[in-house]
C-alpha cells in the first residue's frame, strides 16, 4: 500500500510538469488557435538559460525567476516576429513555422551549449517525508508544488485582473475585442509570453530527473499533447486534469504491468493520445468541435 | 461640422465591390437611420466606419480622418460598434461583458459610476450579474450589448440591425430606450435597419442604400411619404 | 490561342535532360559520392510521396519516417527470409509468410505494398483526424516505432538490427555494386515519378486537390473524401516504403535508430523547402535533405567548422523563412521565374500585348 502511494505520489509530480507544459499549450491555442510544436524547445531554451545562470553563480530561486522573465519576454517575441506574420494563413502554414521553430531552437541549444548532457540541480533537497507510515521523495512534493502554484497563480490572474479579463475576451471573441478597443495583437504576445513561463517551469522542475540535453523536453511534449488531448485542447482545467492523470496512469501501469515496463510508457500514452482523439475528441472538458464551414 | 461624416466611400470585400460611393452624414445629437434591402450594403457602410473592410474614400469623424484607422484605434476615440449578432463575450459573465465596455476608458471605477445611471434602464443585468452571458435570450444579449456600448461613453453610437431575431415587443423596448437615451443623455446615433417603419420612427433623418450606394435621403417624415420607399420598405 | 504552354515544353524538355545527367553522373564521382546521390534518389521518393499527401491532399505528416522503416525491415525481412533470420539466432513466429530469403530487388515492391496496406490502415482512422491532431497522431507514430520495432526483436532484431549482404550486380554488368544501386534506386524513382505524374494531372491529382482545398464543396461536386484521402495515405505510404527499401539495400542494414523521429520532420521540412502541391521541387527537397547537413557542418568556402547543429539550425531558419516569405517553396520560386520568363517571351513574341488579368464584373 505504502509502495502504491508512492507510486501516486511520483505520478502526480512527474504529471504537474506534463499538466504545466499542457496548459502552455492550451492556452496558446485558445488565444491563437495553434499547437505549438516548439513549446517543448522553447522550454528546454528557458533551462538552458537558467543552468547558463547558475553556472555563473547566481544561486537558485534568482535565476528560476530571472528565467521566468526572460522566458516571458521570448515568448511574447516569439507570436510578434515570427507568428505575427503569418497568423491569418492557412493552419498548415502556422504549424510548418512552429515545427521549423522547433527545428531551430534544438538545433540552437546544442551549437550554444554543447549537446553533451548536463546535470540540473534541484532546489529540493534529496530527501524523503515520512507521511502517515509512507516515505515520499521532498524532490517529488516540490515539484508538484511548484507547478501548481504556477498554474493558480495564472488561473488568479485570468479570474481577478483586468489584464486577465481581456485576455480571455480576446480568447472567446477577437473581432469583438476590437471593437472595445482591444489591442489584440499584444494580448497573443502577452499569452505566448505566460506559455513560455509555464513551459520554464516544467523544463526547470524536468531537468533534475531527466538530465538536461536538447533533445531533453521532446518526449516531455508528447505526454503534454496526450495531457492537453486528453483534458480537452481548449480547457485549461482539463489540461491541469489530464496531465495529472496521465501522470498517475503511465506510472501506476509502468510500476504494476509487466508488459508496459518502462520502455512502453511513450508508445502507451501514444496510445491515450490516439483512443481519445478517434472517441472523443474534444477530450474530457473541452467543447464538442465545430467543423468550419 | 458633423460629427461623422462619409464622402464617396468605396468598399470591397476581395475582389467584389460592396460600396460603390456611399457618402452621408451625422451631426452631434442626431439619431439617423441607414435602411435597405439585404445585401444593400448597410452592414458593409457600418463597419467601413470601423475599419474592419478595405475602403476607399474619405471617411472622418469629429474632423479626423478615420479612414485608414485600426478597428481598435477608431473603437478608442469614441466610436462604439454593437455589430450584427451582438458580438458578445458568449463565455464571459453579463458584468464582465460589462467591464469589456469599460476597458477603452482604462478605468473600472468609471464603469462603477456610470453603473447605476446605465443599469436604471435595465435593472435585471444587476441581478443577474454572473450569469454566462451566452445562456441569455436574444433580446437580453441585444440589451447587454447595447449597455456594454454606452458604458464606454461613447461619442457616436453604431448599431447593426438590433432588430434582427427579436419578438417585435422587444423591437420595440430596445428602440425607445435608444430614443430616451438620445433624448436624455444627448446620444449621437447610427442605426441601420431592415426594419424600416420602426427605425423611420425613432430617427430624424435616414438614408436609403440600394446596391451600395445612397439611393434616397432626407427628413423621416419625408421618407415616410415618399412613394418608392413606401412601397419598398415601409409596405403600404 | 493557347500555345503548348513554353513551360510544358520546358518541363519536357528538363526531364529528358535530367534523365541523361543522372544516367551520365557516375562517370564523374567516386563511389562514395554515387552513394550520397542514391540517398537523394530514395529521399526524392519519399518525398513524391510525403507531398501527395500533405501538399495534394492537405493531410500533414510527421511520421514519414516511420512508413520508411517499415519497408526498410520488411525488405531486410524478405531479403533474409527464415534462414537468415535464424542464423541470428531470431526466432520469427511461424505464421509470418517468410520465404527462404529473396533477390533484394524484388522485396522492393512488396516492401511498398505493405507499407502501403499499413498507410491505409492509418488512413482509416486518420479520417477523424484533422489538421494538427493528424499532425500528432503521425508524429506519435514516428516516435514510437523504435520502441516497437525493439519490442517485437524475434522479427526485428530488437536493438542489434538485421544486416544484410551487399546484393551483386546483376545481368553480369560490368559495374560496381554501388553503380548498380544507384541505377536501380534512379530507376525506381524515375518510374515513380511518372507514376505520380500521372496520378496528379488526372482525376487523382483532382479529387486529392479539391478535397484540401474545400472538403465540404468537394463532397457536394461528388468526390467521396474517405475514399480519396485513405487512398492518399496509401499511396504515400508506398512511396515511404519502396524509400525505406531502397534505403536498407544501400546501407546493408536497419535497427530502431535508422528511422529516428528527427528523420520524418526533416522529410517534411524538405518537402515544404521542395515546396508543397508541386511535383517540380521535390527533387530540390531531396538534394537539401542529402546535402544541406554535409554542407553546414563543413561549408566548402569557409576555413572553419560549424557544430554538428548547424544543419538543424539551417533547416529550421529555412522552414521559417520560407513560409515567411515563399511559401510555395523551390516550386513556388520556379513558378515565379516561369511566369517572368513566358511575360518576357510574350511581350518579345505579340508586341506587348497584355493579356486581360482582372476578373469580368460580377452580378451584384
Amino acid at each position: 500500500m505504502a509502495d502504491f502511494i508512492q507510486q501516486v505520489v511520483s505520478g502526480l509530480a512527474s504529471g504537474a510538469i506534463y499538466a504545466s507544459l499542457a496548459l502552455a499549450l492550451v492556452l496558446i491555442y485558445r488565444a491563437t488557435d495553434v499547437v505549438n510544436f516548439a513549446q517543448g524547445e522553447m522550454a528546454t531554451f528557458a533551462t538552458y538559460i537558467a543552468w547558463s545562470l547558475m553556472d555563473h553563480g547566481l544561486s537558485y530561486w534568482p535565476a528560476f525567476v530571472l528565467t521566468l522573465v526572460l522566458a516571458f519576454i521570448g515568448g511574447a517575441g516569439v507570436e510578434r516576429v515570427l507568428i505575427r506574420p503569418v497568423e491569418h494563413r492557412p493552419e498548415i502554414v502556422i504549424v510548418i513555422v512552429t515545427i521549423g521553430l522547433l527545428i531551430l531552437l534544438n538545433g540552437l541549444t546544442g551549437w550554444i551549449w554543447g549537446a553533451e548532457v548536463k546535470a540540473f540541480d534541484s532546489p529540493f533537497p534529496n530527501e524523503t517525508w515520512e507521511v502517515g507510515g509512507v516515505a515520499l521523495s521532498v524532490v517529488d512534493i516540490g515539484t508538484l508544488g511548484i507547478c501548481l502554484l504556477t498554474v493558480l497563480a495564472l488561473w488568479a490572474f485570468f479570474r481577478f485582473t483586468t489584464l486577465g479579463l481581456v485576455m480571455r475576451a480576446v480568447a472567446n471573441n477577437p473581432t469583438a475585442s476590437r471593437l472595445q478597443g482591444v489591442r489584440v495583437g499584444w494580448m497573443l504576445a502577452l499569452g505566448w509570453g505566460l506559455a513560455a513561463v509555464l513551459g520554464a517551469v516544467a523544463g526547470m522542475m524536468a531537468a533534475p530527473t531527466l538530465f538536461l540535453d536538447p533533445s531533453m523536453m521532446l518526449i516531455v511534449l508528447i505526454y503534454a499533447f496526450a495531457a492537453a488531448v486528453l483534458g480537452g485542447i481548449d480547457s485549461p482545467l482539463g489540461a491541469v486534469v489530464g496531465g495529472l492523470t496521465l501522470g498517475v496512469l503511465l506510472n501506476l501501469l509502468g510500476a504494476y504491468v509487466d508488459f508496459v515496463g518502462s520502455e512502453l510508457r511513450l508508445p502507451t500514452a501514444l496510445l491515450v493520445l490516439l483512443a481519445v482523439l478517434l472517441i472523443r475528441p474534444q477530450g474530457l472538458f473541452g467543447h464538442a468541435v465545430v467543423r468550419r464551414v | 461640422m458633423p460629427l461623422l461624416e462619409l464622402r464617396d466611400v468605396l468598399a470591397r470585400y476581395g475582389p467584389i465591390r460592396a460600396l460603390h460611393g456611399v457618402s452621408l452624414s451625422v451631426e452631434e445629437g442626431e439619431v439617423v437611420a441607414i435602411l435597405g434591402a439585404n445585401g444593400a450594403g448597410k452592414t458593409t457602410t457600418l463597419r467601413a466606419i470601423c475599419g474592419m473592410v478595405r475602403t476607399a474614400g474619405e471617411i472622418s469623424f469629429a474632423g479626423r480622418t478615420i479612414a485608414r484607422r485600426s478597428p481598435e484605434g477608431i473603437a478608442r476615440l469614441g466610436i462604439a460598434h454593437v455589430p450584427e449578432g451582438r458580438g458578445l463575450f458568449t463565455e464571459l459573465t453579463v458584468w464582465e461583458n460589462l467591464r469589456m465596455g469599460a476597458v477603452v476608458r482604462g478605468g473600472q471605477k468609471a464603469l462603477r459610476q456610470d453603473a447605476k445611471r446605465i443599469l436604471g434602464y435595465f435593472p435585471w443585468m444587476e441581478r443577474r450579474r454572473d450569469q454566462q452571458a451566452g445562456t441569455l435570450s436574444g433580446g437580453e444579449q441585444q440589451m447587454l450589448a447595447l449597455v456594454r456600448g454606452l458604458v464606454s461613453r461613447p461619442r457616436l453610437l453604431l448599431l447593426d440591425e438590433p432588430s434582427l431575431g427579436l419578438a417585435p415587443t422587444v423591437v420595440r423596448e430596445l428602440f425607445s430606450i435608444v430614443q430616451r437615451l438620445n433624448q436624455e443623455e444627448g446620444l449621437t446615433v447610427l442605426v441601420v435597419e431592415q426594419n424600416a417603419t420602426i427605425a423611420l420612427e425613432t430617427a430624424s433623418r435616414a438614408y436609403v442604400l440600394e446596391v451600395g450606394k445612397v439611393a434616397v435621403s432626407g427628413e423621416s417624415a419625408e421618407l415616410q411619404r415618399h412613394e418608392g420607399v413606401r412601397k419598398s420598405y415601409l409596405g403600404y | 490561342m493557347r500555345a503548348p504552354a513554353l513551360s510544358t515544353i520546358l518541363k519536357f524538355a528538363l526531364f529528358f535532360a535530367a534523365v541523361v545527367v543522372i544516367a551520365l553522373l557516375p562517370r564523374f564521382m567516386g563511389e562514395f559520392r554515387l552513394s550520397q546521390f542514391t540517398f537523394v534518389a530514395l529521399y526524392f521518393i519519399a518525398l513524391l510521396g510525403l507531398n501527395i499527401l500533405t501538399g495534394y491532399n492537405g493531410q500533414i505528416s510527421l511520421g514519414h519516417g516511420a512508413f520508411m522503416g517499415i519497408g526498410a525491415y520488411v525488405s531486410a525481412v524478405l531479403s533474409l527470409g527464415r534462414p537468415g533470420l535464424e542464423l541470428y539466432q531470431l526466432d520469427p513466429p511461424g505464421w509470418l509468410p517468410l520465404g527462404d530469403g529473396m533477390t533484394p530487388v524484388f522485396t522492393i515492391p512488396i516492401a511498398g505494398l505493405v507499407t502501403g496496406v499499413v498507410g491505409v490502415l492509418f488512413g482509416i482512422p486518420a479520417l477523424r483526424l484533422a489538421g494538427v491532431s493528424l499532425a500528432l497522431a503521425t508524429f506519435a507514430m514516428a516516435v514510437s516505432l523504435p520502441t516497437v520495432a525493439k519490442r517485437f526483436d524475434s522479427v526485428t532484431g530488437g536493438g542489434g538490427g538485421l544486416s544484410l549482404t551487399l546484393p551483386e550486380t546483376p545481368f553480369g554488368w560490368d559495374i560496381s555494386t554501388r553503380h548498380w544501386l544507384y541505377y536501380e534506386a534512379w530507376a525506381t524513382a524515375g518510374i515513380l515519378f511518372v507514376v505520380a505524374w500521372v496520378m496528379v494531372r488526372g482525376r487523382l491529382g483532382r479529387a486529392w486537390r479539391s478535397i484540401r482545398d474545400g472538403e465540404v464543396a468537394a463532397v457536394s461536386s461528388g468526390v467521396s473524401p474517405a475514399l480519396y484521402k485513405t487512398l492518399a495515405f496509401g499511396v504515400s505510404s508506398f512511396y515511404a516504403g519502396v524509400a525505406g527499401a531502397l534505403l536498407v539495400i544501400e546501407v546493408s542494414f536497419v535497427n530502431p535508430d535508422t528511422f529516428p523521429v528527427g528523420l520524418s520532420i526533416l522529410l517534411l521540412a524538405s518537402a515544404v523547402i521542395g515546396g508543397l502541391g508541386a511535383l517540380t521541387g521535390v527533387i530540390f527537397g531531396a538534394l537539401v535533405l542529402e546535402f544541406l547537413p554535409v554542407y553546414a557542418e563543413n561549408p566548402p568556402l569557409l576555413p572553419f567548422d560549424f557544430s554538428t547543429q548547424a544543419p538543424s539550425v539551417v533547416f529550421g531558419a529555412a522552414l521559417i523563412l520560407i513560409m515567411l516569405l515563399l511559401p510555395g517553396g523551390f516550386a513556388g520560386l520556379l513558378r515565379m521565374l516561369a511566369g517572368v520568363f513566358n511575360g518576357a517571351v510574350r511581350r518579345l513574341t505579340e508586341g506587348g500585348r497584355p493579356m486581360p488579368t482582372s476578373p469580368t464584373r460580377r452580378q451584384g
